[in-house]
């Protein structure tokens, strides 16, 4: 018959405590799911909020149709526990050991899915339907196993109440103690815990441990599942890069080619590729009059100029600012990069919409590939790159593609090259150096201090001499001519040492930089 | 309520079969297609047909000054040094459609891929003719510090190669992890004793152990080592430690098609101590590659003769008639045989071959076999990744049956998004006619199946991204250099009687570029000699 073990609980606190006021154990432990549920119900829901805001921007939007449909899942999961004739104590231990897996991996779930779905939303959707609809269930389950034993008034009255005060606790905790102590991904799974250990509980609180050994042994195997993530939570943060970002992140999408990701605190703007820090706003300028003006400051008219890399613009900004250019052609390999950064306001808001100039024209293909079969000379060259972390960047930095770049410097020209920090990976700096010269390039390297990256180093390279004086174009916030030679000046802790070639088939460059930033980060 | 029982069994049924069904067409549906398989090879009925006999006499006869049999690296090497010596009066019939034989390579949206031959190491200091034809190919581009410099984009660029070893990809092929003293222990002795035969000149003045292998000392106690098997040397040496076995299976198998025990210690010790790559400016150990593999010097070589090529001729016969000879040839397009009358003629094909269609002129041989080889191309649509080291040109697993796979777009300047992968295999481990027949026997959709399994074993997270599987049998791909082979059956059966001369690898014993490329070149030059061609030498 229909509530057979709602009856039984109820039952057997009817006979055996003396007043209905005091409860058994297993109401009590029933009494304290409730609360427990409810927690653990509105953490799953600012979870879900806060990362969809965190990975999606626009946090209003996020947080109110998360909301909203986590508590229409809950009207269509109370609605539906009409439909459960049988046995609602075991339907309420299933129900909540299946919150606590689907709760409690969601955070977790929800970062490592958003890098590789096409459609982020359905599945945060789908997470947040199915949480709301099983807590839904939950509290009629709970209600109706209470009602054999109690006053009907005082069920409604205590599940209700432990409800509310465990939303409270939930909203408080949050914010407080378990985000910023936690993190989200272990926060998930620390409620996931606490949700199969008070099914847990139940099952070894209600006399029916026999019945329920399926169910027990499901607990435990859940337990252990989310113990596991727990522990594991610092490497699935690891491979979920987008719980490593410090910042909301305003825009991400995955090309062909990179993980395109920009975030946005107050206002600074900060662009990550790969999860490589590419620029931020409040101090970009002093890398990119770094990279530019000593280059074509020394150039007697620089009319064309060429970029390899620099998708976002700003170097072209910069090569704007010297009279006389007439064509800025830039290589870079990713459509969508300069796409974004001819589009969006805030970003070419950024870039001085250099990307619309009548000047600059933008090839998308493959720097290397475009180099050794491009045509033509330029009196100035920037070279800004993404750091060599692989084998394909590498490439690259090697003796072959700078031979390929140098035919296409005019006699006169010059030419800059971003190349890591001299102060961090001092042989891999001093490698680009050796490469560059191994094609018969003179070079002079220099360095500029940008706050976000370091210490940072570029180095000029021409066919003839490289003459002292600089022109720096006016309106500039960091250099000068005057401080311009300064950059020039490498103190011993970023002095010159012998350092191998970068060859297509030794890669030295790529090995001496992943050993020489994995030493200084540890 | 009571339902009545049998209806609700069959409703449940019912209920559940239809939930399979929908699972499964949901399945089905976002299940990527299997791959499309293809099972191609030498041409098996041209080969077959060969064995058979039967062509129609000859009923045209065209006559040219020397006649090339068979377009392997051998052959064309002769056409080649031929063209190069400025002697253009020559044929050369090939049996496929393509020259090349062990070097073809194949071409789909993705890549070129090699079907055999994939990469040539560094020349040695001896290896003076390959380096002539590399630099004409311009592969050799110049010299520094007295040393030949290479086109850095044909040198093999860095990740050359990587190994699967206990979960983890490391880079190089000797395991480095987790090894016991005796592992270590055996692993230096070993190269230790590798090195002192690298450097060892013999008494005759000769490197102990040559590239070609002609250029290779005499010294008896060297030679000796082709009388013993290297299994049984290395046992003699005390190593027992199974890293290096394995390591060692890998080197022999990847070579000579064959297990260690298989190959004499001459053999064995010619991978490790045979190669000393002359390069300014490179790693001496580091090989030449192109997407197609070795065809790129192929299809170089062929591309300066290319009217003197005919394919698509099986050379079924060849005679002596007074001082010149008729090779009497199969046209398949046309279905007549034709007759060539020329003044010298070079076989350039398998000797198995040759012995067969010359009866009489080829010393026979009783001893020489040939393992069967199994490459697949497969076409996937992203890069293969794994944890550890990154994606290699030659990727390796320590615990595959395969010899794992090159990837053919390795040398391009631009990251692809998707590659075609070279999955290697010989079919090692019974004797070679029960594995041709099993190579042959076997179906696609079997092979199929254990290309993809090894491939996935490597590399699980290229499931549902393989869209092409091209399967290439190689039935006697490579002449198996077992004990005896290389300084006593080759040598014997190298030589026939003038105006007849033999080209081909398996003369050396070993299937190389370099041995084929030696003997093309030098029955080229004693054919010009012969006829009074003057000419300068390489040799
Ligand atoms: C899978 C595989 C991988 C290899 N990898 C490498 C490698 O990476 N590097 C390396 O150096 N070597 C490699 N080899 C060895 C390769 O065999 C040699 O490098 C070289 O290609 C051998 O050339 P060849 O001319 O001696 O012989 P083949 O390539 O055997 O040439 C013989 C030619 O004669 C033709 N022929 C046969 N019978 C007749 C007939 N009756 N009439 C007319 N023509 C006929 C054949 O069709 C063929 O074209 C590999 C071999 C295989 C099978």
């Amino acid at each position: 018959m229909a509530d057979s073990a709602a009856a039984d609980v109820g039952r057997r606190h009817g006979s055996e405590a003396s007043s209905p006021r005091r409860l058994s154990a297993p109401a009590a432990a029933l009494v304290a799911s409730a609360f427990v549920v409810a927690t653990c119900g509105l953490v799953y829901e600012l979870l879900a909020s806060t990362i969809a805001s965190y990975l999606l921007g626009d946090s209003v939007t996020q947080f109110s149709t998360v909301i909203g449909t986590y508590l229409f899942a809950m009207g269509i999961g109370s609605w539906c526990s009409r439909y459960v004739r049988r046995d609602p104590l075991r339907l309420f231990v299933r129900v909540e050991l299946l919150i606590a897996l689907v709760g409690g991996c969601s955070a977790a779930a929800l970062f490592l899915l958003f890098p590789m779905v096409d459609h982020f939303r359905v599945a945060l959707y789908t997470i947040v339907l199915a949480i709301g609809f099983f807590v839904g269930l939950e509290i009629p389950l709970l209600m109706r196993i209470l009602r054999d034993g109690f006053d009907f008034r005082e069920v409604v009255s205590t599940v209700l109440t432990f409800d509310y005060v465990g939303a409270l606790a939930a909203s408080l905790l949050f914010p407080l103690l378990l985000v910023p102590h936690l993190g989200m991904i272990r926060t998930g799974f620390l409620f996931g815990i606490a949700n199969a250990a008070v099914a847990l509980a139940l099952i070894l609180v209600v006399p029916r441990r026999r019945e329920l050994r399926l169910e027990q042994a499901a607990a435990w195997a859940i337990l252990a599942v989310l113990a596991v993530g727990m522990i594991a939570a610092e490497r699935v943060q690891r491979w979920a890069e987008t719980a490593s970002y410090q910042d909301p992140i305003l825009y991400a999408a995955s090309t062909p080619f990179q993980r395109i990701v920009l975030t946005r605190s107050g206002d600074d703007l900060k662009l990550f590729l790969n999860g490589n820090l590419q620029f931020s706003s409040r101090d970009e300028y002093r890398y990119h009059e770094a990279l530019v003006h000593p280059a074509l400051g020394r150039v007697t008219a620089p009319r064309e100029v060429l970029v390899l890399g620099g998708g976002d613009g700003l170097a072209v900004r910069e090569i704007l600012k010297h009279p006389g250019v007439e064509h800025v052609t830039l290589v870079d390999l990713d459509p969508a990069m300069t796409r974004l950064f001819s589009r969006s306001g805030i970003l070419t808001r950024l870039n001085g919409n250099a990307f619309q100039d009548r000047r600059v024209r933008v090839i998308n293909a493959d720097g290397f590939r475009w180099a050794r079969e491009a045509q033509g000379r330029y009196d100035a060259i920037v070279v800004d790159l993404p750091d060599p972390v692989d084998f394909s960047l590498g490439k690259l930095y090697t003796d072959s593609f700078y031979r390929e770049v140098a035919r296409l410097l005019a006699p006169g020209g010059m030419m800059s090259v971003q190349s890591t920090s001299p102060l961090v990976a001092p042989q891999a700096y001093w490698s680009v150096a050796a490469t560059l010269e191994s094609v018969g390039l003179n070079i002079r390297p220099y360095h500029a201090y940008v706050p976000s990256f370091g210490e940072w180093g570029f180095i000029l390279a021409a066919h003839g001499a490289i003459p002292a004086a600089v022109r720096i174009p006016a309106g500039g916030r960091f250099l000068t001519a005057e401080g311009a030679e300064r950059l020039f000046d490498f103190p011993p802790d970023m002095a010159r040492r012998p350092a191998p070639v970068n060859r297509l088939d030794n890669q030295a460059l790529v090995r001496l930089f992943s050993e020489e930033w994995g030493r200084y980060e540890g | 309520m009571k339902a009545d029982p049998i209806r609700r069994a069959v409703i449940a049924g019912l209920g559940t079969a239809g939930a399979a069904a929908l699972v499964g067409f949901g399945w089905q549906m976002l299940k990527p297609p299997p791959p499309a398989t293809a099972l191609r090879g030498a041409d098996l009925e041209r080969g077959h047909r060969l064995r058979q006999g039967g062509f129609p006499p000859p009923s045209v006869t065209e006559e040219t000054a020397i006649v090339i049999a068979g377009g392997g690296i051998a052959g064309l090497a002769a056409g080649w040094t031929l063209a190069e010596a400025g002697f253009r009066n020559f044929r050369l019939l090939e049996l496929e459609d393509r020259v090349g034989g062990n070097s073809r390579s194949g071409r789909n949206a993705v890549s070129a891929y090699p079907l055999g031959a994939h990469y040539l190491p560094i020349p040695n200091r001896e290896a003076g003719a390959v380096r002539h034809l590399l630099r004409r190919a311009g592969a050799l581009t110049g010299e520094a510090e007295g040393a030949p410099v290479y086109d850095p984009y044909q040198l093999c660029g860095d990740l050359q190669e990587r190994l699967l070893w206990r979960g983890r990809w490391q880079e190089g092929l000797i395991p480095r992890t987790g090894l016991t003293a005796r592992d270590q222990a055996d692993f230096e002795a070993f190269h230790a004793a590798m090195e002192a035969f690298k450097a060892r000149v013999g008494a005759d003045g000769r490197p102990a152990f040559a590239t070609p292998v002609a250029y290779s000392s005499r010294d008896a106690d060297l030679l000796a080592l082709d009388r013993i098997g290297f299994g049984d040397w290395l046992r003699a040496q005390g190593w027992g430690s199974p890293v290096l076995h394995a390591y060692l299976r890998y080197c022999t198998r990847d070579d000579y098609g064959c297990e260690p025990g298989q190959v004499s210690a001459w053999a064995g010790i010619h991978y490790f101590a045979g190669r000393r790559g002359w390069a300014a400016g490179a790693d001496g150990d580091n090989v030449l590659t192109w997407p197609e593999g070795n065809d790129r010097l192929a299809r170089f070589m062929a591309a300066a003769f290319p009217a003197s090529i005919r394919s698509g001729r099986i050379v079924h016969r060849v005679a002596r008639d007074g001082d010149s000879v008729l090779v009497d040839s199969f046209d398949a397009a046309a279905g007549r045989t034709v007759r060539t009358r020329a003044a010298a003629a070079i076989l350039a094909m398998p000797h198995f071959v040759a012995e067969r269609v010359a009866p009489g002129l080829v010393p026979r041989s009783t001893s020489l076999s040939y393992a069967p080889w199994l490459v697949a191309n497969v076409t996937v649509d992203r890069l293969p990744g794994g944890r550890g080291a990154p994606l290699a040109w030659d990727n390796v697993s320590a615990t595959g049956e395969s010899l794992g796979y090159v990837v053919a777009t390795h040398q391009s300047e631009a990251r692809p998004a998707g590659t075609v992968l070279s999955w290697y295999m010989p079919l090692s481990r019974e004797d070679p006619t029960a594995a041709r027949r099993r190579l042959l026997e076997t179906d696609e959709a079997a092979w199929r199946r254990l290309v993809l399994d090894d491939l996935l074993a490597m590399n699980p997270e290229l499931d549902g991204a393989v869209r092409e599987i091209e399967l290439w049998r190689w039935g006697h791909a490579m002449v198996r250099p077992t004990p005896g082979t290389v300084w006593t059956e080759a040598p014997r059966i190298a030589a026939a009687e003038p105006p007849l001369y033999l080209a081909h690898s398996d003369l050396s014993g070993l299937s190389l570029f370099e041995e084929a490329h030696y003997h093309g070149t030098r029955a080229a030059e004693a054919a010009m000699t012969r006829l009074g061609h003057a000419h300068g030498t390489l040799l």
